[in-house]
């Protein structure tokens, strides 16, 4: 038993789902207590989808406690699949269903014999895998599911395309930006005159399955999800596959030779130099971004990164590597996948930190004080609590991680994205820094009624001189600070002494 | 009560395919109720994900609530549930020495049948704090039943008059009303209630709407001597054969029963007091139990439903189809009649229709008052059925739950987020524009944003 408050990955069955509900025509049957179908909620609300989620529940109340589920699930599976004629049913277990212990392989066999649809039982084990790992093996699933199917029905094209093609292989419904990812990724192998053959799961239909093996190579841009499918593509077909992340200037550019290399080994003879250069001076702000004063600022600052470890590997890198900033620690919640994460940070940072325990990663926060924080919802509510500002990089997240205005953090555009992020969560934390230093917050006492300058003090030169070597953006609050603070002392007079009297009356 | 009426309400049963919150919700509400309680549920991942979506920003709140996760070895024993138990209940004893830890039973728990009955006793007995076990898992309750299984365990730590030397010192609302008094004054108040047996209500209320029913029983002179829960366990009602109860709330049957049958208590059945007739008629039922003449609560009420003419106007004639998640529904509906709307059905988790019966006749007599057919009750609802009758009826609005209310909309169905009523302050005749404001909401929306030709967008 472990007391918990808040986890960073949720149970296995999410992950199932969030596959299953990626896909077109793919419906999700929870064997699970009333409630569990909460995944609903969260896909309704976050993605403000359009449409039902396609999962239901097939209820495990006291009768099926007492007499276990017999036909209740076949009833369900074979209803679903008369009235809503999915392509594929996965029928969901979750952690009731782990110690019920009940065949439900054998439910699946009876089912599928009367459904028109495909029926399969996703294999994940809920006090074995979590969300990822469930997510990442029920894509897999799936694919091989329908490899194989399609191998036994001869319809399986393995003949490759003519021109140079692409599976993008991980984008899924409630993933962190992967819409917008999707997006950009799309536009990047345009650019690269790579033809997108499939892109996974996301708004896949599974009858596309059959056609993965015409695609020249697989890129899996997440390092949570795909990687299992890409892997069974590469031993079945030696499908070659791409699983560097292109999230900052030098990993786009890696993962872009990388494509380059596996193409020109399939005979592409294709040179995407010139386009990396034209990228990364003229499309994406984030090398100039990196020679600019702003960016020059912010060198030696520290700061600290948790989060999966696509996204906290990749942060690490673009603070490091292209902004100069100091990642005092980088941590990761994938405890299961920790040696890669270790791999890819070292040296870039001076700790790493792998745990999911909120406390632990607050604790260490605290301990660093770091100017700005990046990490999830959880890391953003303790940079509240300490006044530190922190930047979101990774589930879990909430509704305002699911921006409809273009984000993504892949690819020459996500590195823009990434800029501002940074460079927005750093400014702030100045900004109130300096706030703080010149008189705190928006002061409620009115000292004068109205607006305008008429004033019955007089500032010296030295005392005015002084006042304007404060940042714009603070000055007139120290001004009103200090003039209040004059009339309240009788002073008719601003110094430069009095003014720093003034500051020092505010912060006392 | 007039409560063997047969009313010739028509209900019916589906699959019980519908969609709510798992009971374990209650802890949200409730860890905020009970100042002094920590909440632990005993369960898995699946429990916490959906505690911490569920509950949004409550939860960096530093939360009075905990779960205490199951793993592997306390699936298959490898663990012993009661030293692990210990270790978990010392360590909140440490942080946060609460008065009470409050054990929430879920759907493992049960399967594995884990003895927290049982352990419960022995452990307080070695810790020094009263655990109370409440099992509101997803195998047996829906949403708010949560609440209802909490309190019934509650109810059996109610003290008895014997076990309390000084009842007035304890009361906290006595001592509250009393504070400041001279002794002579307080006898003077007394004296303005009615002599009549004891009387506490049971339901978890904000404390401002347990203000505002307390104040509103004042009134005709019935003197409220105890709520459950109240503000700290510490502070939890006396208790003793023969006093009377009323519920506040629908869904709260499993701790009527506790108080009836454990405690020995006089059940008050009366409508709940949501919208201005029901709070009417509650407080009719308890001044009837009483003997006592009610005094202007028809003018309480006409003046009530004069100030809401302005929403009044938008509902009449709408209709409202409720899916059902918390049942609330009955009472609901019964408003939304009297306001003039047109129900096409009411979906409802649980009929309790002897916990429910006055609420029920009412409902009755207020279709017949408003000339509006007798509704169907659709007890454990299917939502996929529900959602074909909703397509075939187009309701004006949709009272549903959030997995609904996104596609709902883009299909041209305007809807409300039933948890909503929930949360928001709706007894009493002060609360009863809340309501309407809830209910509003959609059709003040699409007044708003009229003419602009994209209703339907799947």
């Amino acid at each position: 038993m472990k007391l918990a408050y808040w986890m960073y990955a949720g149970p296995a069955h999410i992950g199932t789902l969030r596959i299953a509900s990626s896909f077109q025509n793919v419906h999700g049957i929870m064997h699970a207590p009333l409630g569990d179908d909460y995944f609903n909620v969260m896909r309704s609300m976050l993605e403000r989808e359009r449409d039902f989620t396609p999962v239901t529940a097939s209820i495990v109340d006291r009768h099926v406690l007492a007499r276990g589920s017999q036909e209740k699930v076949v009833d369900n599976i074979t209803r679903k699949d008369s009235e809503e004629h999915p392509d594929l049913i996965v029928l969901t277990p979750t952690c009731t269903s782990s110690i019920l212990q009940e065949d439900l392989q054998n439910f699946v066999q009876r089912a599928s014999l009367s459904t028109t649809a495909d029926v399969i039982l996703a294999d994940v084990n809920h006090y074995r895998v979590n969300e990822l790992q469930a997510a990442d093996r029920t894509l897999d699933q799936i694919v091989q599911f329908y490899i194989e199917k399609a191998r036994r029905q001869g319809t399986l094209s393995t003949t490759k395309t003519p021109t140079p093609s692409v599976n993008i292989i991980g984008l899924t419904t409630l993933g962190f930006h992967n819409q917008h990812d999707c997006r950009e990724l799309k536009h990047l192998m345009a650019d690269l005159g790579i033809q997108v053959n499939l892109v996974l799961p996301a708004g896949a239909s599974v009858h596309d399955l059959a056609r993965l093996p015409q695609a020249w190579f697989n890129l899996v841009p997440y390092r949570e999800i795909g990687g299992l499918s890409a892997q069974y593509l590469a031993n079945e077909f030696g499908m070659p596959s791409v699983t560097i992340t292109p999230m900052g200037v030098i990993e786009t550019a890696r993962c872009i030779r990388a494509i380059q290399s596996v193409l020109n080994e399939q005979g592409a003879d294709v040179n995407y130099e010139p386009l990396i250069e034209h990228q990364t001076r003229d499309v994406s702000q984030a090398a100039w971004f990196s020679r600019s004063i702003d960016c020059q600022n912010l060198t030696g600052k520290k700061a600290v990164v948790f989060g999966d470890n696509t996204h906290a590997a990749a942060m690490t890198k673009i603070l490091t590597r292209e902004m100069g900033i100091h990642v005092v620690w980088a941590g990761t919640y994938c405890k299961y996948d920790a040696d890669w994460f270790r791999t890819e940070v070292t040296g870039l940072c001076d700790e790493v930190l792998i745990t999911d325990d909120h406390t632990v990663v607050g604790d260490a926060i605290a301990r660093v004080e770091p100017a700005a924080i990046f990490g999830t919802q959880m890391e953003r509510h303790v940079g509240k609590r300490l006044n530190i500002p922190c930047g979101v990089i990774a589930a879990p997240i909430h509704i305002q991680d699911f921006p409809v205005g273009y984000r993504p953090f892949l690819g020459y555009e996500g590195t823009n994205q990434l800029v501002d992020l940074i460079y927005n969560s750093f400014t702030l934390g100045m900004e109130d820094h300096l706030l703080e230093i010149f008189g705190g917050h928006d002061t409620k006492e009115v000292i004068h009624k109205g607006l305008s300058a008429a004033t019955d003090l007089t500032w010296t030169t030295d005392g005015l001189a002084e006042l304007n070597k404060i940042p714009g953006f603070v000055r007139g609050k120290v001004k009103r600070n200090t003039e209040k603070f004059a009339r309240e002392q009788g002073i008719t007079e601003i110094t430069v002494e009095v003014l720093y009297a003034a500051k020092e009356a505010v912060g006392a | 009560m007039t409560t063997t009426a047969p009313n010739a309400l028509n209900v019916e049963c589906e699959t019980g395919n519908y969609h709510t919150f798992c009971p374990i919700s209650c802890v949200a509400w409730l860890y905020q109720k009970i100042e002094d309680s920590f909440f632990l549920v005993i369960g898995t991942k699946t429990c916490g994900y959906f505690l911490q979506n569920a509950m949004g920003v409550m939860i960096f709140a530093e939360p009075r609530y905990a779960m205490a996760e199951l793993e592997e070895g306390d699936i298959s024993a490898q663990l012993n549930d009661y030293e692990e138990l210990k270790r978990l209940c010392l360590q909140i004893k440490r942080d946060r020495n609460p008065s009470v830890i409050v054990w929430i039973g879920t759907c493992t728990t049960e399967i594995i049948k884990m003895d927290l009955e049982g352990l419960a006793p022995k452990l307080e007995a070695e810790i020094g704090i009263p655990i109370v076990v409440a099992r509101a898992n997803g195998l047996d309750y829906a949403f708010t039943q949560g609440e209802d299984t909490v309190l019934a365990a509650m109810a059996a730590r109610c003290p008895t008059p014997t076990a309390v030397t000084n009842t007035e010192e304890r009361n906290p609302i006595q001592r509250l009303l009393n504070f400041g008094k001279k002794k002579e004054e307080v006898q003077a108040e007394a004296s303005q209630y009615h002599d009549h047996p004891p009387l506490v209500l049971f339901g978890s209320l904000p404390d401002p709407v347990v203000t505002q029913l307390t104040l509103e029983l004042k009134k005709q002179g019935i003197q409220v001597s105890g709520w459950l829960p109240s503000k700290r366990y510490t502070e939890l009602p006396v208790v003793d054969e023969g006093y009377y109860v009323a519920g506040v709330n629908p869904f709260l049957s499993r701790t009527a029963t506790t108080l009836m049958r454990r405690r020995k208590c006089n059940l008050i059945n009366a409508p709940f007091p949501i919208g201005p007739d029901g709070t009417r008629a509650w407080v009719e039922a308890l001044c009837t139990t009483f003997g006592i003449e009610p005094q202007g609560l028809a003018e309480r009420e006409a003046q009530t439903w004069e100030k809401l003419a302005d929403y009044l106007e938008l509902v009449r004639g709408k209709s409202v189809f409720f899916m059902g998640d918390n049942l609330l529904e009955i009472s609901l509906a019964r408003f939304l009649i009297r306001c003039g709307m047109r129900v096409h059905e009411i979906g409802i988790p649980y009929m309790d229709k002897r916990y429910q019966a006055a609420e029920l006749n009412l409902l009755s007599q207020t279709c017949a008052a408003m000339d509006h057919p007798l509704p169907t009750i659709v007890e454990k609802p299917d939502n996929y059925n529900q959602l074909q009758r909703i397509k075939a009826l187009q309701p004006d609005l949709v009272i549903t739950g959030m997995a609904h209310a996104n596609p709902l909309e883009a299909r041209g169905m305007s809807t409300k987020w039933s948890v909503e009523f929930t949360f928001a302050q709706i007894h009493g005749f002060g609360n009863a524009r809340d309501i309407l404001e809830l209910v509003t909401r959609p059709l003040r929306r699409n007044q708003a944003l009229a003419g602009l030709g994209w209703q339907q967008l799947v």
